[in-house]
């Protein structure tokens, strides 16, 4: 058990599973409270929670919450602060994809995507920016992609809003810089994740032909250094894009 | 200035600003050229200048569909497609409403995923076509007061990278151009503290006008741009003195 971030409280969107999960996992690790957003939970999730619970002796709540609806997100943004009576911490990641070539590509695929992954990170630093500001403390980290910075073949959609989310977080980091308030990305690339487990050998090896490490992330990899910015150790970092992706990007 | 003849130009939001001196730009160098505009158009300018005008709100897919399909049928095809459309609803993130986000995401980054699928379909059969999407300076920086105009531009330029991987093979490119203080009717509505911050931010700029940005759009739109591809400009009117390199440097 680490104390990175003792006695702090995070709020984790799509922390049900994935990178999301291991996020929360990491935060519970270091000493952090964690509330965890998502709009399903998986049937091992109670498991979860209760093996989390006995090892690390911390709170860990979860919402089930449709981050696209602005007020339904507002409701579980404050009622989380009320919980705690303080958010130090909150780490966007709730993401899904709809990949098509954009000849074919439906106007509900942009926007299903775009809602969840650019309009979300919206709704819950809209709510969180108001009360971090009120503390003169907060984290904020957006999980992006390598996508949002390369594009990808199919993926019209998920690279504008993960693009945008770059975008997003560096405005809102300059908005609130004078407020002790860092606003941060991370971009993995390929990380195993059900999302990624989608995918054909033939698209895995093409993907690892882009990786000079040769191999796939594991979560933890990505919750690792979403800890690092959300600790008093990144206090002079903000408005960055942190890749995580094996060299993809360089 | 031939440049563009026998051409058709389709240039969202040509009506002011920017995208009335592109339009006019690639009228001057004999291209087809039509707009869009949302509210109004100075009807007598363009027709006297021969540059065509169809009212589109470029976040109603509908419309989007329906014009450029007209557009297709009326000349054959669309050679070069201008994705400038754009506005601004600025305020802090914290007071930001659900209805400035929408508005600024919808007709920036959706309306120009809208034009570019709509209008990527004649430009496929074609094996030919150039898109320039007009992002902005502030989707690079980040800017205070600006969250949805940064994520939309930003947006646009993630959107820009996938495009052009996905379209290389048939031959067409798709870049974005990140114009910094231009003056035009937008900027006009910024403050002098805005405008101050923008201008002297890192290095001095002063305000470039609307045509030089047109320049580089048409240089773009040209064969001569044929190897460049998928990649983002920043177009801007740089103003150093050389006293002021040394304070800069000395500064830092």
């Amino acid at each position: 058990m680490g104390s990175l971030l003792l006695d702090k409280a995070a709020i984790v969107t799509g922390g049900a599973r994935g990178i999301g999960r291991a996020i929360a996992t990491e935060f519970l690790k270091e000493g952090c409270d964690v509330v965890i957003f998502d709009k399903f939970f998986p049937q091992d999730f109670d498991n979860y929670v209760s093996e989390m619970a006995t090892c690390y002796g911390r709170k860990i709540i979860h919402k089930s919450v449709d981050i696209t609806n602005t007020n339904d997100t507002q409701k579980a943004c404050e009622e989380a602060a009320a919980e705690f009576g303080h958010i130090d911490i909150l780490v966007n990641n709730a993401g899904i994809t709809r990949d098509k070539l954009l000849i074919r590509m439906t106007e509900e695929e942009w926007d299903s995507v775009l809602a969840v992954n650019l309009k979300g990170a919206f709704n819950t630093m809209r709510v969180l920016s108001r009360i971090m500001a009120k503390q003169r403390y907060g984290k904020i980290i957006n999980i992006s992609s390598v996508v949002g910075l390369m594009g990808n073949f199919g993926q019209s959609n998920y690279a504008a809003s993960k693009a945008g989310l770059i975008g997003l977080s560096k405005a809102v980091a300059k908005e609130l810089a004078g407020r002790n308030v860092n606003v941060n990305c991370v971009a993995p690339g390929f990380v195993e994740t059900e999302m990624t487990l989608q995918l054909s050998d033939e698209q895995r090896m093409a993907l690892l032909n882009l990786v000079p490490l040769k191999r796939a992330s594991k979560p933890e990899e990505i919750a690792g250094i979403v800890a690092f910015l959300s600790s008093e150790k990144a206090n002079y970092i903000t408005g960055q894009v942190i890749c995580v992706d094996g060299g993809m990007v360089m | 200035m031939h440049l563009f003849e026998n051409k058709i130009v389709l240039v969202t939001g040509g009506s002011r600003g920017i995208g009335r001196a592109i339009a006019e730009k690639f009228r001057e160098c004999k291209a087809e050229v039509i707009i869009t505009y949302k509210s109004r158009v100075d009807t007598r300018h363009f027709d006297a200048r021969g540059i065509k005008y169809f009212q589109c709100d470029a976040a109603d897919s509908k419309r989007v569909i329906e014009l450029v399909d007209y557009i297709v049928n009326e000349y054959g095809r669309i050679d070069v497609l201008v994705n400038n459309a754009g506005i601004t609803k600025d305020t802090l993130i914290m007071r930001m409403t659900e209805q400035d986000w929408d508005s600024v995401v919808s007709t920036n980054l959706k309306g120009t995923f809208l034009f570019c699928r709509e209008v990527v379909k004649s430009m496929v059969k074609n094996h030919k076509g150039k898109i320039i999407n007009i992002s902005s300076i502030v989707a690079t920086t980040g800017n205070a007061g600006q969250s949805n105009y940064v994520a939309s531009k930003a947006g646009v330029i993630g959107l820009t990278r996938s495009l052009a991987k996905e379209l290389a093979s048939y031959d067409i490119q798709v870049n974005a151009v990140a114009p910094g203080f231009v003056e035009t009717d937008m900027t006009a509505k910024l403050t002098d503290q805005q405008k101050e911050a923008v201008l002297n931010f890192g290095i001095k700029r002063k305000p470039a006008k609307p045509d030089k940005v047109a320049d580089f759009i048409t240089f773009l739109a040209s064969p001569e741009s044929d190897l460049i591809n998928g990649q983002t400009f920043i177009v801007e009117a740089t103003h150093l003195r050389k006293d002021e390199i040394i304070h800069f440097k000395t500064g830092v």
